[in-house]
């Protein structure tokens, strides 16, 4: 007998195994999306898409929420999810420290050029 | 649990020296203004011994409670020219990354270029081990984040 986790993963792996809803999941890697937006790069009519979203939300790997009239997606998100958030934001973060960095050695030691574009 | 290493490198030009641009590195007066605790955060600790052996420490709550760590220790300094050091990362006192890092400042025309590398490990474990579920639910992010991989490759 499926333990519960057995189960999930059964759903999970059902959900991957279609070209299109791969597709609908690497969309959803990188950021929420409405169900127009999810079904533009597809070759398919809303009522499939909707089918399809169907199957992604009942193996638990993607959530949707209806804003005013619009249904937003987003995927699950989990402690890996998490992670790599926390890796895009480190870089970012790095790239906003430097530009601060520059103000400073601006502010510290003026060159002749400080005024020029 | 898992392991993620993440390298990178940040290029930037300025039109100082590089005996200045070292100096925002060494001088704690300038190294606060662009390395210290946020504006508007809280707890805060900032300390900065400039030297092979010694370390900073940046510590802040930032306005949604969250406490962030950032604490170095350097290995190498060579005046003017670079600085290795690492350091690790916590967040509410949970260990996020730890990091090896090498920042070289070279002459380029009349000004300088800085060449900051990182080699990074991340840890997954984030979120509290009662809120994690028996990896099954890392395993399928994994697969999403691979295959989001083999879509922007």
């Amino acid at each position: 007998m499926p333990t519960a986790d057995a189960a999930q993963l059964d759903r999970a792996f059902h959900a991957l195994a279609d070209e299109s809803r791969r597709a609908m999941v690497v969309r959803l890697s990188r950021g929420a999306a409405s169900v127009s937006e999810l079904a533009a790069p597809l070759d398919m009519s809303l009522p499939s898409v909707m089918q399809h979203l169907d199957v992604l939300q009942r193996s638990g790997l993607v959530r949707s929420e209806k804003v005013g009239r619009v249904r937003r997606c987003r995927l699950e998100p989990g402690p890996m999810r998490t992670l790599e958030q926390w890796i895009a934001e480190h870089r970012a973060i790095w790239e906003r420290h430097f530009d601060r960095l520059s103000d400073v050695l601006d502010d510290a030691f003026p060159t002749d050029q400080g005024d020029r574009r | 649990m898992s392991i993620r290493q993440h390298d990178f490198t940040i290029e930037r030009r300025f039109r100082q020296t590089p005996a200045q641009a070292f100096r925002a590195f060494a001088d704690p007066e300038l190294k606060q203004r662009w390395f210290g605790v946020p504006e508007g955060w809280t707890d805060a600790n900032w300390e900065l011994d400039f030297r092979v052996g010694g370390g900073e420490v940046s510590v802040g709550r930032d306005p949604g409670g969250e406490l962030h760590e950032f604490r170095s220790r350097y290995h190498d300094i060579v005046d003017g020219e670079r600085i290795v050091f690492a350091y690790d990362l916590l967040l509410d006192g949970r260990l996020i990354s730890v990091s090896l890092t090498t920042v070289e400042v070279r002459p380029d025309g009349d000004g300088t270029r800085l060449v900051f590398t990182e080699h990074g490990a991340f840890f997954d474990d984030l979120e509290d081990p009662a809120e994690r579920e028996h990896g099954t639910g890392l395993l399928l992010d994994g697969l999403a984040a691979f295959l989001g991989e083999q879509v922007a490759a």
